[in-house]
């Protein structure tokens, strides 16, 4: 602010910018450690929740089935994911090239009811066919949802990076003797490796608060934490679920604080490098 | 410049055993009546070419000039719609690029980003099953002769532009290939970095005695470390030589136009002799002192080069036909670039002729300035005459 004045009008709407994206956080936060079970109104400091989460065996549970289903949600979709860029920055013709990337980016503009419907009822009708008998609703058709969308969005993530990536390294490995599967492996993996973290850490977390699809395709006993979160929430309001989000995002916050300082610090390190490095020309 | 390259045959192998000279062998790579097409359009145009063993060959044109591509088709990265390539007598166009004995420096380097220096140099190696032992000696003789042993275990981005280039061509040495391909080696540094290094890697390469293939399109770069030089246009090849033959004996207009300055005047045969020719345009007559095959009344070019031409205050007198090889013109552009000036003349024709003076040629008494009517004139040798 170059005049001195201070821009209250700017300010103001900065202040209002971040009541209406903390007040509710900082809300529920609060509520987590009120005594009182029903009331929005604050009675008094207790760490009962906390206590009682540890024994609540269905949010365990929820919460064990969920951290089982976004883990291997993240694996599947950035397999599959970076399988299908690969394909598409690879190769710029082939037959039903462009149905391939409908068919790989509807899923990031589908309804997500219309997504778990379908494949519900898929699973259902497979279910009547002799060979498919086995299929029971529950971790395994969850999954087969989740990563259906979590592979459009690992798509995405790869295929931008592999387009940044300078293609003239796959060629010179080819040059220097690497049959096309080696140079994938040790050229083109170990330099996209960036990319296929934040698709998986995306396809978790897309996966872990997931419930429209998680809903359909669930069956009885198998229920993920934000099903069970939605659940009780229906039936009123309940401190344990305040409590359990709390947890949530205190280990999301120290989970993003610490990476973008180690992400930071990397990136100075590497610009100091480069820095010094190219004097070394001037010498 | 070109006596600076020097197309000595290889005595020292990349190991520093003593190889034997082998005799000029003019078919070791033979490019016959090679074709590419891209959906139709013509990128290479039946290119024929023979490259001797040792030498170091460069394929010189402007962008779009289909030189790339021939590079590319040398690697293997592209398949040749037809031709035959042949190494070392074996036809090797069908074979992919990781099992011809052939490595390219990429212009951009294309070094592994996420190996350090010694693991770049190694990965070619690595890829044959060498031994460990060996590996690491070839690695290690390989980082001596680029001067990068203390930065072994950095990685590409530690690096500045030289080195980074310096880490390319040893990771093209260092499997000892039979043919080496660099594209525009020299691209991606700035001109002062340039110059010298243009003359390291030339001693570099000659004293692994590797054969070289070059593309570039600027034509110092070509002069200073080729052999011999293809100038390409339009997916063909117009003309191959020395660069002393490219220069002083141009083949055609655009051999003549493209590398270096080159004042053209076109005109007709008017006089055909064995000895001598008479060429007459509008700016003057033109007597050339050797024959040329051509018959009379033939439309042909003349093409002289700036430094070949004198201006004097006076007209010339010591013309072998005085009435011939000189014009009169006006200066109407000068530029003094310190070991030469160059002068911008006007004819009656309205056509500017250019010409160079050099710095130690030029006159304490008489400077031409802006406005001066001046004479210009030159040589019965000095001139190239161009029937296409």
């Amino acid at each position: 602010m170059s005049t001195g004045r201070v821009n209250w009008f700017g300010r103001g709407w900065l202040a209002a910018g971040y009541v209406f994206l903390y007040i509710p956080i900082f809300l529920l936060i609060v509520l987590s450690f009120n005594q009182s079970r029903q009331d929005v109104i604050w009675t008094g400091f207790t760490l009962n929740w906390y206590r009682e989460l540890l024994v609540d065996k269905e949010i365990i549970d929820g919460f064990i089935l969920s951290l089982k289903i976004a883990f291997l949600t993240g694996l599947l979709s950035v397999v599959l994911g970076t399988f299908a860029a690969f394909t598409l920055v690879k190769y710029s013709r082939f037959f039903g090239r462009t149905a391939f990337v409908g068919m790989v980016n509807a899923p990031l503009v589908m309804p997500e009811v219309i997504i778990g419907l379908s494949l519900l009822l898929l699973m259902v009708s497979l279910q009547n066919t002799e060979t498919f008998s086995w299929i029971s609703r529950g971790m395994f058709t969850i999954l087969i949802g989740h990563a259906l969308v979590g592979m459009a969005y690992a798509t995405v993530v790869v295929q931008s990076r592999l387009q940044e990536m300078d293609r003239s390294i796959e060629e010179a490995a080819m040059d220097l003797g690497c049959r096309p599967r080696q140079v994938f492996f040790l050229v083109t993996l170990p330099n996209i490796t960036q990319a296929l973290m934040s698709a998986f850490l995306l396809t978790f977390t897309l996966s872990l608060d997931d419930v429209v699809i998680s809903q359909l395709l669930s069956g009885p006993g198998s229920s993920t934490m934000p099903i069970v979160i939605f659940s009780r929430a229906r039936l009123g309001l309940d401190p344990r679920v305040n409590a359990v989000a709390t947890l949530t995002i205190l280990v999301v916050t120290i989970g993003v604080i610490a990476s973008s300082i180690y992400l930071a610090r990397l990136e100075r390190r590497r610009q100091k490098e480069m820095s010094a490095a190219f004097s070394a020309d001037a010498a | 410049m070109g006596e600076l390259a020097s197309g000595h045959p290889n005595v020292v192998a990349p190991d520093g055993t003593l190889a034997a000279a082998a005799p000029a062998d003019t078919h070791f790579l033979r490019i016959e009546k090679l074709v590419k097409e891209f959906d139709g359009l013509v990128a290479v145009d039946n290119v024929s070419l023979d490259i001797c063993k040792g030498e170091i060959f460069a394929l010189l044109g402007s962008s779009g000039c289909g030189k790339s591509t021939l590079l590319r088709m040398l690697a293997g990265f592209e398949m040749p719609t037809s031709g035959r390539i042949f190494l070392d007598g074996k036809d090797i166009a069908a074979l992919p690029p990781y099992i011809r004995p052939i490595n390219m420096m990429f212009q951009s380097y294309a070094l592994f980003p996420h190996l350090t220096v010694w693991d770049n140099v190694a990965f070619g190696l690595k890829r044959d099953g060498l031994p460990k032992d060996q590996i690491a000696e070839r690695v290690e003789k390989m980082l001596g002769l680029v001067q990068l042993k203390p930065y072994a275990k950095r990685k590409p981005h530690q690096l500045s532009g030289g080195q980074q280039q310096r880490v390319a061509l040893a990771r093209s040495l260092a499997k000892r290939p039979q043919l080496m391909l660099l594209d525009e080696p020299l691209g991606a540094l700035d001109k002062k970095l340039r110059e010298r290094t243009q003359l390291e890697l030339v001693n570099i390469i000659e004293s692994v005695g590797v054969t070289c293939v070059m593309v570039t399109h600027d034509q110092e770069e070509a002069m200073t470390m080729a052999s011999r030089i293809a100038i390409m246009s339009e997916g063909r090849i117009l003309q191959v030589g020395a660069p002393h033959e490219v220069y002083e004996t141009p083949s055609c207009r655009f051999v003549a136009d493209f590398i270096g300055n080159v004042n053209l005047f076109e005109g007709k045969l008017t006089e055909d002799a064995s000895d001598h020719v008479v060429i007459e345009t509008p700016e003057c007559t033109h007597y050339v002192g050797h024959g040329i095959t051509g018959t009379e009344g033939m439309a042909v070019s003349v093409a002289i080069r700036p430094e070949k031409i004198r201006i004097t205050q006076q007209p010339p007198s010591d013309l072998a036909r005085p009435a011939c090889n000189w014009v009169k013109g006006e200066v109407v552009d000068l530029a003094y670039l310190g070991s030469y000036t160059v002068y911008h003349l006007k004819l009656a024709t309205g056509m500017i002729l250019k010409a160079t003076v050099a710095s130690v040629e030029r006159l304490p008494d008489w400077q031409p300035t802006w406005g001066d009517s001046v004479f210009a004139s030159w040589d019965e040798y000095a001139m190239v005459v161009l029937t296409q």
